[in-house]
């Protein structure tokens, strides 16, 4: 079964747990600058959004990468960089529409999110249940059923 | 691992930022942050300094846990001689500015010395720059924020800075990071004023490594269960925030209101966290939009709100910023009580514009609430006319006159230059010292300790004046944490007492917040810090460096006269009995526990750290 990370603004904290966990997966240490998944804190609105990539499935950065280095992981469906291939030459995160691949630039090599290969540490780490990885076929079942929910009658 | 071992100490009147190695012998002996900053100021700033001259120094601190992935680990204090007491100052803040710090490779920032025009800080990993701040200069904290982030280019700098009334020298002047976390009480802003400096700017990619990953993960998941599963921490603190307090604390008739001569405040459900959640009818949206978290904390009770866009504070008011008709930090139980309660003022839009103004512009909420609540009273007596207050009807109650007098401190002209030097020195000023509710002229929180005994002990005794967050004795008497003492009686309390402020010492010095500890113990710090951390770190270690951290700001004050001689509650608490409620009949009972609490310290009968004591704890 395919997965997907699924996000739910409203229950975000702004913590930011998730870009340690993150960071830690991926590079070994808690730093925030190195996350592949961004927590936007907007002040005068009150509101946190954790933003990452969404594994499009024609993947723009995977079709304008030049040699090749972005390949689909077909167990997760995720987009992973191959760190062997890539050259850094950025095209990728200007054919990203979402902005979620960056370009590192102590190791001259792009990030983005591969889902961990299948176990996302931001989902396990996120405190309130704001990130989570559900059933890619049924990322809107939560949402359809508490739409659902209203149709019982008041006591 | 987990201290980076590099000081960044900048000399503000050579214009030099020199790195050099953190004292590790030190850290053996007092962690971090609270514990190993105290220790750099007493080594380096004699207890007789004027708090605003060059010679006062200002630690930013960081503990071994900042900027883990340990529950609340993103903490710094600001440690210096606090201008408002005269005793040591120790302001812990959350939001991101402490892991940013240690991100960037640093375990502490020094400022010494003073700059001859305004600078501002900035840091970026191992570059750090001394820069002209005149065009912020005279700015809040707010436009400063925003003029830094346009300057460097980068959305994500993390911003310290002070307001207006940090740069003239009001008393109780805050720095705020992150727009509205605050390094919030004795003055600590006032000392970065002194210095011509408006801000430290932070930037840091070199990231935060542990000791031994497996055991730490292990340690700060087990950890972050406990805090998930207490009803405290789980579920109070988020939903309604240290409001939660407020209907609590005034059933039991421990809410100090109309400065202190009632002990039940008749509007206090009007004001409380439940209050911030009802929708109100102007736009149908509550006061609270949502609970935030600071750095790495699981428990997010902090409060993000809004002001009834027809209230009189903000409607046709299109000059002030925009956060003022938006979200900012929502109010807190103590600004709550001080801005209300203590002022009479049930009017939960005010309370929280007063709130947003203290953020702008790094204002403690306590002090400058108490501060105008004492003043109140002196205008009912009579001691206090129209004339000195320029022409502000002082009453309790008054909503515009609580306003009027905030925005004057937040100015810091006129009156409120008055105003901004506390309750202490304003009260003695006009003749009745006794009417300032503070202890080392830092003015009190929001529980009456006629009605909660232990807490009287803990602000005579509180190292930084009046203060909850030394030793919060409310949690045992109050909420039965860990086990439920009589709140009305004074036995056992010294010893009570006592265990909170050593093991709040600890805390203090790991880099975690103290709000942990409603469902942690040193017990459920000590493997996270083990494992986090070079060395061995057990439960009886952090308990013994909380005691000679408690010890040694003790021993500090005492050489800057605020030892034994300043352990004193005002003659209100010790004399007059609690008119109505739980407490009724009650006055403090200092007089009997503070003997036994010198007893229990191990200090002389006269209050004074003895060398015995000095030398079983290596001081």
């Amino acid at each position: 079964m395919q997965m997907s990370l699924v996000i739910d603004a409203n229950k975000c904290t702004g913590c930011l747990q998730c870009e340690m966990a993150c960071s830690y997966e991926a590079e070994g240490v808690f730093n925030p600058t190195k996350s592949r998944i961004k927590i936007f804190s907007f002040h005068e609105e009150g509101v946190f959004v954790p933003y990452t990539c969404t594994q499009c499935d024609e993947a723009w950065c995977l079709h304008a990468c030049p040699v090749d280095a972005i390949q689909l992981n077909k167990t997760t469906g995720a987009k992973e960089i191959v760190n062997d291939l890539c050259v850094g030459c950025k095209v990728c995160t200007i054919a990203c529409p979402f902005g979620t691949v960056n370009y590192n630039a102590d190791s001259g090599k792009v990030i983005k999110c591969d889902l961990c290969g299948g176990d996302p540490e931001c989902a396990k780490a996120c405190p309130t249940s704001a990130i989570t990885y559900q059933d890619a076929n049924w990322t809107g079942y939560d949402k359809m059923k508490d739409y659902a929910a209203k149709a019982i009658p008041a006591k | 691992m987990s201290w980076t071992k590099k000081v960044l100490r900048i000399n503000l009147t050579e214009g030099t930022c020199t790195e050099e190695p953190l004292n590790m012998e030190w850290v053996q002996q007092y962690l971090g942050q609270r514990g190993l900053g105290t220790k750099y100021l007493s080594e380096e700033v004699p207890p007789q300094t004027d708090p605003l001259s060059p010679e006062n120094k200002m630690y930013m601190i960081t503990g071994p846990l900042t900027g883990t992935m340990a529950s609340t680990a993103g903490r710094y204090s600001v440690i210096t001689k606090s201008p408002l007491t005269g005793a040591v100052a120790c302001s812990n803040s959350g939001g991101f500015f402490g892991n940013e710090m240690k991100c960037a490779g640093w375990d502490m920032v020094i400022l010494e010395g003073k700059s001859a025009s305004p600078v501002y800080i900035s840091i970026n990993d191992e570059n750090a720059e001394i820069l002209p701040a005149d065009e912020i200069w005279g700015k809040s904290v707010w436009e400063a924020d925003e003029w830094l982030h346009a300057k460097h280019q980068d959305p994500q700098l993390r911003v310290a800075a002070i307001g207006v009334p940090g740069e003239k020298g009001v008393l109780y002047s805050a720095i705020i990071n992150d727009l509205h976390r605050a390094a919030g009480r004795s003055g600590v802003g006032t000392v970065m004023g002194s210095k011509n400096v408006k801000a430290v700017v932070l930037r840091g990619s070199k990231g935060v490594h542990v000791n031994d990953p497996k055991a730490f993960f292990e340690a700060t998941n087990a950890a972050k269960a406990v805090l998930a599963g207490n009803p405290v921490t789980a579920e109070g603190l988020p939903a309604l925030g240290t409001q939660v307090l407020m209907n609590v604390i005034n059933e039991m008739g421990a809410m100090p209101t109309n400065n202190w001569k009632e002990s039940v405040f008749e509007g206090a459900s009007k004001v409380s966290g439940e209050a911030m959640l009802e929708p109100r009818e102007s736009d149908g949206k509550p006061n609270l939009t949502r609970n935030g978290g600071c750095f790495a904390c699981t428990i997010a009770c902090g409060r993000i709100s809004t002001i009834d866009p027809q209230h009189f504070t903000v409607k046709n008011r299109e000059d002030l910023h925009k956060s003022y008709h938006g979200n900012s930090g929502g109010l807190e139980y103590e600004a709550a009580w001080a801005l209300g309660c203590d002022t009479g003022i049930d009017d939960i839009d005010a309370l929280t514009y007063a709130n947003f103004i203290c953020n702008e512009q790094g204002l403690d909420p306590i002090s400058l609430g108490s501060t105008i609540a004492a003043a109140m009273e002196m205008y009912e007596e009579g001691f206090l006319t129209k004339e000195d207050t320029g022409g502000i009807e002082l009453n309790f109650g008054n909503v515009e006159a609580m306003v009027k007098c905030t925005e004057l401190v937040a100015a810091a002209e006129g009156f409120g230059l008055e105003l901004g030097e506390g309750s202490a020195r304003f009260c003695e000023k006009y003749g009745h010292p006794e009417l300032s509710m503070s202890v080392r002229s830092q003015e009190f929180p929001a529980y009456d300790p006629r009605g909660i005994q232990g807490m009287g002990l803990g602000f005579a005794t509180s190292n930084r004046g009046a203060c909850h967050l030394r030793g919060y004795t409310v949690a045992s008497e109050v909420l039965g944490v860990p086990i439920k003492t009589d709140p009305l009686v004074t036995e056992g309390k010294a010893e009570l007492q006592i265990g909170f402020q050593d093991a709040t010492a600890a805390f203090d010095s790991a880099g975690i917040c103290i709000f942990t500890s409603f469902a942690w113990t040193l017990e459920d710090v000590a493997p996270q810090l083990d494992a986090d951390s070079e060395g061995e770190w057990t439960t009886e270690r952090l308990a013994e460096i909380g005691e000679r951290v408690w010890n040694l700001e003790r021993i500090y004050n005492e050489a800057a006269g605020q030892g034994a001689s300043a352990d004193k509650l005002p003659p209100r608490l010790l004399n007059e009995a609690v008119k109505g409620g739980p407490a009724a009949g009650k006055v403090s009972g200092l007089a009997t526990m503070l003997p036994e609490y010198y007893t229990a310290r191990g200090w002389s009968a006269d209050g004074v750290v003895t060398d015995e004591t000095r030398a079983r704890l290596g001081l």
